[in-house]
């Protein structure tokens, strides 16, 4: 960066020597660039102070005046836990398979292909989440429904697997699915830029030394990215957390707070109840919602920002 | 066996005896089981892939027909109808959308890459990297708190969508486009302070130049993310059967929106609703995918090699 800073006085100092229209140029346009890294900072702060200022008459509430008649906290409660549950699945599903892939990417498929593998892994972050949303209840929920029994009837002795099963698939453990799909490709990317990243002394290392192909990713592949991957994992997270459409199609809500994964009555989550119910609202249940947002960007902003802070850790070492 | 550092291997440590050895084929059979297992996990990581893009096409093909793109869907009761309105809609939101995160994302990334310094710079980077995690239903709340305060509860516009796909939108064209301005190798600016060239001229004649090709290419798959946004849509620009091309009055809806509503509210005619909603998001899913292989055919044409 040092070396940018002083070719940047030289030119500044030649531009400054040679006339003020020069310089007047230079004065427009970097005040420009500064409005334009303000304006980014205050659309930010933006979101934050218009949340909170709209969702603030909700807190104040009383009880009667909300959806539902519940206080506000009652009435995030339920939300936040069925975010959470959800995002969690996703994370359980999504991370061992990311891992996985970034691994078959960037040890064990042959060089030549390896690119076209990782496009495809990336391709899945394009697609629209609405499509997610109606291939999941199109088509891996009915698809889903033999599993769901088959869970009910040998595992239903595991709470999360209780049931009753429902018969459309449209349960907590299929949207957490669709939303592990969905979160894939983040967290395979971070990881598979920290294994490429291995030092080759490493991998070599151990190899010349007699080791298999797992033996060496086990011991040097996997230590050295693993920072990687937790931030990775938890970015990902992140995105399952305020993940919307997808859950908002699939599942099949009662406001019920359980654990059961297999069943028709579902807690919502935070981002579906907003699309849900946005569209029809009016007055204080517009505020009460807008303040469920609130609670979402809080719950994002802080996984997201331990993420950051395990990549600065481990940037820093 | 589970040991956690090459020299704690005892097997390791003696090189020499390791394939003749009688635990050898137990360390090879675990290799390949290991090789497999990951090989299988990508396949199935594939799956959804393959599945989605043949569902989507098998599926979205009935609904397609030359109404599906010329005619909107007012007055339109099962079949028959279209969604011009929506193509309109995609268009027109994703522009000003574009229009608006653009020149403020590139101008950020020069501000970063080429200016900036000390806490501002700090700051920017710091939230730049938030913003990236803003779920998209909370910007579209934030779009919606802010236009109601000054026209109203209720409101629903075009450009409201636009100014929430901006919120999604400017985090991901500044981080693809300080990518590469920071390859845009120093000796060139160097190159052309010493011929007396001012900074601002410098960067506009230089370094944008050099980089122009991976600026566009960030753009094209900024836009294809957040062409087929939903949710943030659903609350503010509404949703809508008759055409309407102005951003700045009255309700619009993208294809994502068209699609989700064909499938919530399916009315009398179930099948001829769902055979649109998929219609819609196969001509979604072509066009996210021609923004991105269009964008890796811009870099790879036109990409400017660097010595």
């Amino acid at each position: 960066m040092s070396q940018v800073d002083t070719t940047t006085n030289a030119g500044q100092l030649l531009a400054a020597a040679s006339g003020g229209r020069r310089r007047l140029g230079d004065r427009v346009f970097s005040r420009t660039a500064v409005v334009a890294a303000v304006t980014i900072l205050a659309l930010l702060a933006g979101v934050a102070i218009f949340l909170i200022s709209e969702g603030y008459p909700a807190f104040t509430a009383a009880a009667s005046e909300l959806p539902e008649g519940k206080t506000f906290l009652d009435y995030v409660a339920p939300l936040a836990f069925g975010t959470v549950l959800a995002s969690a699945i996703a994370a359980v599903v999504a991370v061992p398979l990311a891992i996985a892939a970034a691994l078959f990417i960037t040890h064990i498929a042959p060089p030549k292909i390896a690119g076209t593998l990782g496009y495809l892994v990336d391709l899945l972050a394009a697609i629209p989440s609405i499509i997610y949303g109606l291939w999941g209840i199109f088509v891996l929920g009915p698809a889903a429904v033999p599993v769901l029994k088959w869970l009910e009837e040998k595992l239903g002795w595991i709470p999360l697997f209780e049931g009753p099963a429902s018969a459309t698939g449209r349960t907590m453990l299929v949207a957490g699915i669709v939303l592990a799909v969905m979160i894939l490709p983040i967290v395979s990317a971070i990881a598979r830029e920290a294994f490429a990243q291995t030092p080759r002394k490493l991998t070599e290392g151990a190899q010349a030394l007699g080791a298999t192909r797992w033996e060496m990713i086990r011991m040097t592949v996997l230590p050295f990215g693993k920072s990687s991957v937790i931030s990775g994992a938890m970015l990902g997270l992140g995105r399952a957390l305020g993940e919307t459409m997808a859950v908002t199609i699939i599942l099949s809500v009662s406001g019920a707070v359980s654990f059961n994964l297999i069943s028709q009555a579902n807690p919502s989550t935070i981002a579906a109840n907003i699309a849900l119910d946005f569209p029809e609202s009016s007055g204080l249940a517009i505020n009460a919602l807008i303040a469920t947002g609130l609670v979402l960007f809080a719950i994002t902003l802080v996984t997201n920002m331990a993420a950051r802070a395990v990549i600065a850790r481990q940037n820093h070492e | 066996m589970e040991s956690a550092s090459v020299a704690d291997s005892p097997a390791l440590a003696r090189p020499s005896s390791l394939l003749a050895s009688g635990a050898g084929w137990r360390r090879r059979a675990k290799d390949r089981l290991m090789t497999v297992l990951i090989a299988g996990a990508f396949a199935l990581a594939m799956i959804p892939l393959i599945s989605l893009v043949f569902e989507v096409t098998k599926r979205g093909i009935p609904g397609l027909s030359l109404d599906f793109f010329t005619e909107d869907a007012r007055g339109v009761v099962g079949e028959g109808g279209g969604a011009s309105h929506a193509i309109v809609g995609t268009l027109v939101i994703t522009g000003v959308a574009a229009l608006i995160s653009v020149p403020i994302g590139i101008m950020g990334a020069i501000y970063l890459n080429e200016y900036g310094q000390g806490r501002l710079r700090r700051a920017l980077t710091f939230f730049v990297d938030v913003m990236t995690g803003i779920p998209s239903i909370v910007a579209g709340l934030f779009a919606y708190a802010l236009f109601e305060l000054f026209l109203g509860p209720g409101i629903r516009l075009g450009v409201m969508g636009s100014v929430a796909l901006s919120v999604l939108m400017i985090p991901i064209v500044i981080r693809s486009a300080e990518e590469v301005l920071k390859i845009v190798p120093n000796h060139l600016r160097e190159a052309a302070y010493a011929l007396g060239t001012p900074k601002w001229k410098t960067i506009v004649k230089v370094v944008l130049p050099t980089a122009f090709a991976g600026l566009v290419t960030g753009v094209m798959i900024a836009i294809a993310r957040i062409v087929g946004e939903t949710a943030p849509l659903l609350v503010t620009t509404g949703v809508v059967d008759s055409m309407n091309s102005d951003p700045f009055h009255g309700r619009m809806q993208n294809l994502a929106v068209y699609a989700y509503n064909e499938y919530r509210s399916p009315g009398v005619f179930k099948q001829a609703a769902y055979d649109k909603a998929w219609a819609a998001a196969l001509t979604l899913i072509a066009i996210v995918m021609l923004l991105n292989v269009a964008a890796r055919l811009v870099y790879r044409r036109y990409k400017t090699e660097i010595r």
